[in-house]
């Protein structure tokens, strides 16, 4: 949306609705910063942050209900539920971060080889891409997670397993549109070798697109892993993760709200900071894109 | 646009024999020995090698997957090993009553998402975008287990609006049976008016809709937010414009109609997304589809129905997105030259 089509749309009739708010530059994406900003922070500083020391447990104080001692109160076996939370931020972004690497690097090298090389090679990778974007991401990852024995690596193996080929399509067609510029051609006819231009020129000049959808991403990955953990297929005891916490919260819950509804919100929190954040740098890079790739 | 069919055709072809090959492939790498898991650990040797033989899982793997694919052709998707019955009737059972729930789940979105994205669009950057804005954005960030807990804790344990779990009060089923037409239970209590049943359903169903509801809502409020925004920059509303239209006029007679292009797209996209988003909350609301099924399988490490089940929603998926394509392509010509 450019600043001239919505000065088309204001300058109609006033509606009373229209002035219950002051036009002000977007402050949503700056919600979604700030709060990803606290969510990282409270993770790379839990062990300072955190109350009781992570997985400790204190048989004397069970399903505690929230207080002054206990923020978000105690679970079933006496761990602080506020000090688990900050630990369980730490295997998120872990997860998160080690997810997006790995698809990114895999992703964009077969992206841009393919969107460079154009011609057999460009069809035989998109066409197996083709393949694994076929799966919907959690069915994938299930089938993975259930073959291999469940633990931290397995949710960053199985759900980048299905991350990756987003990559590639962003990647390829991004490096299509870069390998037709002049200044591409130019390296060619100095008869600078391939691998070189690829990595010279295609490569920096497709990572824009791929960084806002990174940010875009993270918030999928990280609800995705929360469901792995939470059928069982994730994270394990004496981890702390925000999915596997609901799931052992959940048959207490109906006498003990907090044991699920805090490791819950956690993670809404979180998912909620990266998609913001993500939506706000695509509209800032393209003003006029709508919602990009929504369905995971 | 007969050869755009053709290749698109071709194309889903080949994804569907990729696919087979990769659940083929995922489902090799199980650890154990799928002869043990069917025979059961007191099996004696002669028992495992009769097993071995009858589901030829002597010949080498090359073999083993021609054959697989033969058999799947041939409406042999193999037998479950919890249920002991062919994975094909298992998943003809529990499907429709995924589609059921899907299905309610996809109304809701399209009742509630499209209003609330022309609502937005029409307020743009004031309150009634920005709480849309907010709204949608939580909406595509809860996880969906964590919101089916909250919803049955506080609807159907405290306030005891709803049932706690379940497709409907299985009493019924001796005081008013249900003829069997689609295997959708509310289509076929609706059709052969089984009021009881149908009601009972309907009652059952609300919960678990809105929860798998949640995200497609979003999605389809944001981009047709979206889409409003961008048609409403296009020079044929700026014609409707001078003509002297009024804003929520050319929003919803004039831009709406090119809008819902993408989002009737979307559409389509969601509902494979959402079969499998479902499973999460099947699972909490005890609720007979696929994603039941599929619990029940990866808890036995049952590979036939585990690999079914991928089967099954990698067909839909993919048959959702080739109907997306065609539907582009019949809609906007221009879809069709790439």
């Amino acid at each position: 949306m450019t600043a001239g089509k919505d000065g088309v749309m204001a300058s109609a009739e006033a509606v009373p609705l229209r002035r219950w708010l002051p036009r002000v530059p977007d402050r949503f994406a700056a919600l979604g910063a700030v709060l990803l900003v606290l969510v990282v922070l409270s993770a790379i500083l839990a062990p300072w942050l955190a109350p009781y020391p992570m997985g400790e447990l204190r048989p004397l104080e069970q399903l505690r209900p929230p207080s002054g001692a206990h923020w978000f109160g105690t679970d079933q076996v006496g761990r602080d539920v506020f000090s688990q939370i900050l630990y369980g931020g730490r295997t998120s972004l872990f997860i998160a971060v080690a997810v997006l690497g790995v698809s990114a690097v895999v992703g964009v090298t077969l992206g841009v080889v393919a969107g460079y090389a154009g011609g057999w090679l460009r069809d035989v990778i998109m066409r197996v891409t083709d393949v694994f974007l076929a799966f919907p991401a959690l069915l994938l990852s299930l089938a993975m997670a259930v073959v291999l024995q469940p633990s931290v690596n397995t949710v960053v193996l199985a759900i980048a397993v299905t991350w990756w080929p987003w990559y590639t399509r962003l990647a390829a067609s991004m490096a299509a549109s870069i390998a037709t510029r002049s200044y591409v051609d130019a390296a060619r006819c100095l008869g600078v070798p391939a691998p070189l231009i690829i990595l010279r020129h295609v490569l920096p000049n497709s990572l824009t697109p791929v960084l806002v959808q990174l940010s875009l991403d993270a918030g999928g990955v990280i609800l995705t892993s929360a469901a792995l953990s939470y059928l069982g297929l994730g994270a394990q005891e004496p981890t702390a993760e925000w999915g596997l916490m609901v799931q052992q919260g959940q048959t207490l819950f109906t006498t003990n709200w907090w044991v699920v509804t805090f490791p819950g919100l956690a993670i809404l929190v979180t998912a909620f900071a990266f998609n913001v954040l993500g939506e706000g740098l695509r509209n800032a890079l393209d003003p006029r894109s709508g919602t990009a790739r929504v369905v995971k | 646009m007969l050869r755009y069919l053709a290749r698109r055709l071709g194309q889903a072809l080949l994804v569907v024999a990729g696919v087979v090959v990769l659940t083929f492939a995922v489902m090799r790498l199980v650890p154990g020995d799928p002869a043990v898991a069917f025979a059961g650990p007191k099996a004696t040797p002669e028992q495992l090698a009769e097993v071995r033989r009858r589901f030829g899982l002597d010949d080498s793997l090359p073999v083993q997957l021609l054959n697989h694919v033969r058999d799947l052709i041939s409406g042999d998707w193999g037998i479950s090993l919890h249920t002991r019955q062919p994975v094909r009737d298992d998943l003809y059972q529990a499907f429709p009553a995924s589609l059921e729930l899907v299905g309610a789940a996809l109304l809701i979105a399209v009742v509630v998402g499209i209003p609330v994205g022309v609502l937005a669009a029409r307020h743009q950057r004031r309150l009634p975008d920005l709480g849309v804005r907010f709204g949608s954005m939580l909406a595509v960030s809860v996880p969906v287990f964590w919101l089916a807990l909250v919803l049955q804790l506080v609807f159907a344990s405290r306030l005891g609006w709803f049932p706690i779990a379940g497709e409907y009060d299985s009493s019924l089923d001796t005081t008013s049976p249900l003829t069997l037409w689609t295997n959708i239970t509310i289509v076929d209590a609706l059709i052969t008016g089984n009021w009881p049943i149908f009601t009972s359903t309907l009652q059952h169903l609300v919960l678990p809709a809105l929860v798998v509801a949640a995200y497609p809502t979003g999605v389809i409020a944001q981009m047709t937010r979206a889409a409003l925004i961008e048609e409403s920059g296009q020079d044929h509303t700026k014609l409707e414009r001078a003509l002297g239209f009024g804003e929520t006029s050319i929003l919803t007679k004039f831009a709406l109609r090119p809008a819902l292009n993408p989002v009737l797209s979307l559409i389509a996209l969601v509902f494979a997304y959402s079969i499998v988003n479902g499973f999460l909350v099947e699972a909490v609301f005890n609720w007979p589809g696929l994603g039941r099924y599929a619990a029940d399988s990866i808890r036995s490490l049952d590979t036939p129905a585990i690999a079914g089940v991928t089967l099954l929603v990698a067909l839909v998926y993919v048959l959702a997105n080739l109907v997306v394509d065609i539907v582009q392509a019949f809609v906007d010509p221009r879809t069709r030259a790439r």
